[in-house]
Order: C-alpha cells, then sequence, then structure tokens
C-alpha cells in the first residue's frame, strides 16, 4: 500500500508519500494564490523525490485550508485529526498537540490511540500565528528564519500587549523607535504568540507530553517561549512541518 | 409553458413541512395588520422584549411588536452588516448586541426588511433575557417619545426565593396599572384567565412538537424549530397560536408515525445552543445536513417554555412574574449546564454544538464551562462556534466549515 498526504494550508503545501508505516519522501512549496494548483505541485514533487509514478499510489487524502480543491485526492480529512494522527505516528506517547500554522494556531488532545478528544483553535484573527510573525519580521527587516536563533540572545522579552497583528505591528515600530534591541523585541513577539496559543490550549486542558506540530515549531524562540509559559517540554519532531501530511497518508492508507 | 415547469425532487418535497405556509400567511397577517395606520386598525402598538410578559398586552388589545424578532428578520434577509454599520456611525459601539444596534438603525431609517416597524405607543422591556434591553428601551423611549414599563426580574442563579417573588408579584400589578393608564380603560381580569390559559397552551403544544424529535429519525430539526419558534414568541396568547400549533404537532406526529425525518439519513443527533447564527442558516443547515448530522434539540426554541413547571393556572397574574423571572437566561451557568445535560438525555444526542454569540453575552457567557461540564458528565465531544446571530462580519466561514469537519471526525 502506498498511501499520499497531501497539506495545503495557507502559507505552504506540504506532501508526504508512505508506504506502509514507512515515509518514502516529503515535499514543502509556497502555496501561493492557487491552492488547486500547490496541492498538484506537491504531489508531483513527492512522487519525483520518492521515485515512483501516480499509477503507483493507492488512496491519497487531502488536509489543510484548501483540503477540497485537491481534486485528485480520495478523501478531504481536516487538518485537526490529520495533525493527530501524524503526531500520534511519529511519537505514540503524545497526549496534546499545540500546531502553529500559517493562519491558525490550534490545541489538540487526544487519546492513547491519537484520535482526536478536543480541540481548540484561534478566534477569526492572525494573532498568534505564522502570518503575525511574517508580518514582525517585515518590520523588523529581517528574515524570518532568522527569528528563533537571534531570540536567543535576548535579555528580556520587550512587552507587546495588543491583541492585533496589525496594532502589534505598531508597538514592534515604536520599540524600535525606542531603541529596545532588537532581539528583545523578538522575544517579545514570540512570548505575545506563547500566551496567546497557551491560554488557549488550557481551556481544553491540555497534558503532557506535549508535541509542536506546524511550520513555526521550526522556530526555537517560539517552542522556548511556549515551554517557558506552559511550565513544561514540548516535543519537536524534525517532521513538524509535514505532521500533517503524514497523518493524512496514514489515514489515506486505511481507506 | 410545460417545459419551464420547475422538476421537484420528489424525496425533498415529501421532507418538507407542509405547515410553513400557514405560518407564512399568519405571520404576514400579523404585521399588516400591525403596519395599518392608526386609525384604521384602533389597537395600539407595544414594542416588548423577546421575554417580556406578553399576554396582559392580548388582554388590553395591544398588539405586540418585538424588535428581537425584527432583528432576527434583518439577520435572516442579509441586512444586519448594514444596518449595524448605520448604528455604529450613529455612534453605537461594534461591541453592543447586533439586535440592538440593527433596530435602533432600522427606527431611524425606516429601513430593513417589511420597510421596518410600526412605530410603538408604548414600550415593554423586562431585563429577564439580559442588560442591554434597559439602555436599548431607553434610546427607543426618548427617540418615539412614548411610555416606557421596566419590570426588572433578578438573576435567580440556583434559586428562587420569597423576596424575589414579591418584588416580582408587585411590578406585575405595577404593569397592569401601567396599562391601564396608557390604554386608559380597566384591566379586563377575566378575559386574563383566558389569555392566560390559550398562552399556557400554547406553550404546551410547542414543547410538544419540539419533544417529537426524541423519535428516530427526527421529524424536523432546530433549524426548522427556529422557523416555527416566532409564532411563540409574538403570538402566545391567542387562538391563532394554540390552533397553528395543533396544526403543527399534528403534522410531526404523521411524520413521526410514517417514519419521515427531516434528514434522508440521520448518523448523528446533535443540540444547539444560543441564537442562530441567522445569515448561515441554510449553509449551517446543509453542512450538518451533507454530513448526516441532525441538530434535534436547541436550548433556545424551548426557552419559551421553561416556565411550565411553575405555572399556576387559576392565577396567571399570581405567578406570570416568577415565570417570567425564572426563564433558563435569567438563571445561572449550573443550571444552563443542566438543562443541557438534560436534553442531551431527552433527545438521546451525540454531541452538543455551542455558537459563542459576539451579541449575546449573557447566553455566552458560561459556556466554556458548560462545554467542560457536558464534556466531563457525558463524555460527548462539543463544538464552539464563534460568530454573530445578525453582524455576518463575525462569520469566517472557512475557519467554521473546518470545525464542523473536525467535530463530525470526531464523532464518527
Amino acid at each position: 500500500m502506498i498511501s499520499v498526504g497531501v497539506d495545503v494550508g495557507s502559507i505552504s503545501a506540504k506532501a508526504v508519500v508512505m508506504q506502509e508505516n514507512a515515509i518514502l519522501a516529503s515535499a514543502v512549496l509556497l502555496t501561493g494564490y492557487n491552492a488547486r494548483k500547490a496541492g498538484r505541485q506537491a504531489f508531483d514533487q513527492v512522487l519525483a523525490a520518492a521515485k515512483i509514478t501516480a499509477e503507483q499510489v493507492d488512496r491519497i487524502v487531502a488536509t489543510g485550508y484548501g483540503r477540497n480543491s485537491v481534486d485528485f485526492a480520495d478523501r478531504a480529512v481536516t487538518e485537526i485529526t490529520c495533525h493527530a494522527a501524524g503526531a500520534h505516528h511519529l511519537d505514540p506517547t503524545v497526549r496534546a498537540i499545540i500546531d502553529i500554522g500559517g493562519q491558525d494556531s490550534k490545541a489538540i488532545v487526544l487519546d492513547a490511540n491519537g484520535k482526536v478528544k478536543d480541540f481548540a483553535m484561534n478566534d477569526k484573527c492572525a494573532a498568534g500565528t505564522g502570518r503575525f510573525l511574517e508580518v514582525m519580521a517585515r518590520a523588523l527587516e529581517l528574515d524570518l528564519d532568522a527569528f528563533g536563533d537571534l531570540s536567543l540572545a535576548a535579555d528580556r522579552a520587550a512587552p507587546i500587549s495588543s491583541m492585533c497583528t496589525v496594532f502589534a505591528e505598531s508597538e514592534v515600530i515604536s520599540l524600535i523607535a525606542k531603541g529596545e534591541r532588537r532581539a528583545n523585541i523578538i522575544a517579545g513577539i514570540h512570548a505575545s504568540i506563547a500566551a496567546r496559543v497557551v491560554a488557549m490550549a488550557r481551556r481544553i486542558g491540555l497534558r503532557p507530553p506535549v508535541m509542536m506540530t506546524g511550520g513555526v515549531a521550526r522556530n526555537i524562540g517560539v517552542v522556548r517561549a511556549l515551554e517557558e509559559k506552559m511550565g513544561g517540554a514540548l516535543i519537536v519532531s524534525d517532521r513538524a512541518q509535514v505532521t500533517g501530511a503524514i497523518g493524512a497518508a496514514l489515514i489515506a492508507a486505511t481507506l | 409553458m410545460g417545459s419551464d415547469k420547475r422538476i421537484l425532487d420528489p424525496d425533498k418535497e415529501m421532507r418538507k413541512i407542509k405547515a410553513d405556509k400557514r405560518m407564512r400567511e399568519i405571520m404576514a397577517a400579523y404585521y399588516i395588520e400591525a403596519k395599518t395606520p392608526r386609525e384604521q386598525r384602533g389597537k395600539p402598538i407595544a414594542w416588548i422584549t423577546s421575554g417580556g410578559p406578553v399576554e396582559p398586552l392580548h388582554v388590553m388589545d395591544v398588539i405586540p411588536i418585538y424588535p428581537e424578532n425584527y432583528g432576527a428578520m434583518i439577520g435572516a434577509s442579509k441586512m444586519g452588516v448594514g444596518l449595524c454599520e448605520t448604528a455604529e456611525s450613529m455612534g453605537y459601539s461594534r461591541d453592543l448586541c447586533s439586535y440592538a444596534r440593527a433596530d435602533i438603525a432600522s427606527a431611524t431609517v425606516n429601513g430593513g426588511p417589511i420597510g421596518g416597524l410600526p412605530e410603538p405607543d408604548m414600550l415593554i422591556c423586562c431585563n429577564n433575557i439580559c442588560g442591554t434591553v434597559l439602555k436599548w428601551y431607553e434610546v427607543l423611549a426618548r427617540y418615539f417619545n412614548v411610555p416606557l414599563f421596566i419590570l426588572d426580574t433578578p438573576i435567580t442563579h440556583t434559586r428562587f426565593d420569597d423576596d424575589m417573588r414579591r418584588y416580582v408579584t408587585r411590578q406585575s400589578r405595577e404593569y397592569v396599572a401601567f396599562l391601564e393608564q396608557v390604554c386608559d380603560k380597566p384591566f379586563d381580569y377575566d378575559r386574563m384567565k383566558v389569555v392566560g390559559e390559550l398562552s399556557l397552551r400554547a406553550q404546551e403544544l410547542w414543547q410538544q412538537v419540539l419533544d417529537t424529535t426524541i423519535h428516530k429519525p427526527a421529524p424536523m430539526t432546530c433549524f426548522d424549530a427556529f422557523f416555527h419558534l416566532a409564532m411563540i414568541v409574538t403570538l402566545r396568547g391567542t387562538q391563532t397560536a394554540v390552533d397553528y400549533y395543533e396544526m403543527l404537532l399534528a403534522e410531526m406526529r404523521d411524520r413521526v408515525a410514517r417514519g419521515i425525518g427531516m434528514l434522508p439519513v440521520e448518523k448523528y443527533r446533535l443540540v444547539w445552543d444560543n441564537i442562530p447564527i441567522w445569515y448561515r442558516m441554510r449553509w449551517l443547515s446543509e453542512k450538518f445536513m451533507a454530513r448526516s448530522a441532525c441538530l434535534v434539540a436547541d436550548t433556545y426554541t424551548s426557552g419559551w417554555t421553561g416556565w411550565l413547571p411553575h405555572a399556576d393556572r387559576n392565577d396567571f397574574l399570581g405567578f406570570m412574574g416568577e415565570s417570567y423571572a425564572r426563564i433558563f437566561l435569567n438563571s445561572g451557568t449550573d443550571l444552563m449546564a443542566e438543562n443541557i445535560l438534560r436534553m442531551v438525555k431527552k433527545y438521546d444526542a451525540d454531541g452538543v454544538v455551542f455558537h459563542s454569540n459576539r451579541s449575546c453575552k449573557p447566553y455566552s457567557l458560561g459556556q466554556y464551562d458548560i462545554q467542560r461540564i457536558v464534556q466531563e458528565k457525558m463524555g460527548i465531544p462539543t463544538l464552539m462556534i464563534e460568530a454573530d446571530m445578525v453582524d455576518e462580519r463575525s462569520f469566517a466561514e472557512s475557519q467554521i466549515e473546518t470545525r464542523i469537519d473536525a467535530f463530525i471526525e470526531m464523532l464518527g
């Protein structure tokens, strides 16, 4: 059984090809404005990387915001269910997930079988998401990939209190004007995301071990800020960004 | 000619509720009478809050008009955003209830569905549903320069004591005196008995209609209840409402006998909490239906029958204050949670859908606690949808669709 999971998120499209329980290849690219095309490209790329043809694929499941535009998939399943399945596969001890993606942040509580018991998602607002970080990186004229390491040099987290991405951006600009250290501003941005996400996660009864999934898990600064706020360690897989696609591929294999 | 004829889906036609047509006729007649010029109709008009005591108005031949029912019409006809923006430009905060904003705005522009409401001769405000209505009705009283009666119901939390009883019963007498003065005629206590009995009868029939969904498959969904509710809100205390609900009940019982459900396939049974999202009724109904999920009951439409246990049929005015004070929205989170637990058991539900309604604070405040209580005591999944009953700007379609899909995946 060869199965493919395609996760079309708001910022990036991910695909994973699996044979039984083994990951053969994965692919990540920017979604752009055409979700349908991005899903197809991710699919083509992952097959090329695994050196298999479309005919060899038995089942495909699509997930993410663009899940319903992936017309070649056998089924669309939400990213909540897929992240749970993916995280359970990566580490079966995991009982809760914090997933921060491009336009939403989620907390998921799961049972011993990787089934979703409860979940919460951010309100209709981009604060506390990957998009929030992108806006801040632009304001600081920095590459987002540098954010994590830079923030580790902070001696304090500059206070950022606004709940709104746009207003938080102006707070950042005034911090720059006041001459606040860049590392401290970045640490403040991370702390503000962590505060928001942990409050949401606590609402559904976050319990360890907690895994962090989604593209933002690559940012060590956010991971540390979350750990500090939660008062416990996070499990971060090097496959964090493709966890949803792994879950989709696993679910595809059961169809 | 024949080729133009619409081809009807026989399965859909079979599932349609036939009483809908009669309902539309009655509501049209009600608004036509109310909108007839004052000199021709003779009867004065009172604007009243949805949880206000309407029965004494019927006794005095006053036509009750419900700005909140009108708010629902504004929402359903997707005119909410425009009217809310008008209210905001008048200086009302976006955080204020969207019924209040839409109603206040429509009063000034004579706009909205049916070209606006007929102007009131008096205002009746009962704060058993929220605190916003006090200021809302004070604004209306100043704007229309008409008398305002306020029935103040203390929040009951978990108990209702003798002090509260005395407090609200005395106000019932003041209400009667207010009506005698404004209408300039004596109150007819004999007629109060008849109207009171008709009100209780309509409430009993309405509850029986709602209870037909205990049957599997459910003959109707809460989306149907949201529609048929208009009569219990606006016309309870009249023979029209009793006759209508008898007809609707007969139809529901017939559907049960014939095994006709509202959904072709009923895989999951759910309970809805909070006021409907009026501008997305069809969308939501279709989303759940497509996933074979039937919303069999809700806390909202049964809100008008909650006082039946406290009824004293021989003394309507005597228990009226108490019964209006004891509606579930005027109680605490514990009682609201108990109400939902009872409904989950009664209707054998697999999950609960909460609408966290930005407008309605008293309805939405305890929902996270209630959600936790339901999960702990019943072990069933719940869903929280963040939106607003009238203001479409608070509805994020793709986020909500993902939540609904994930919730259904949890059920399956």
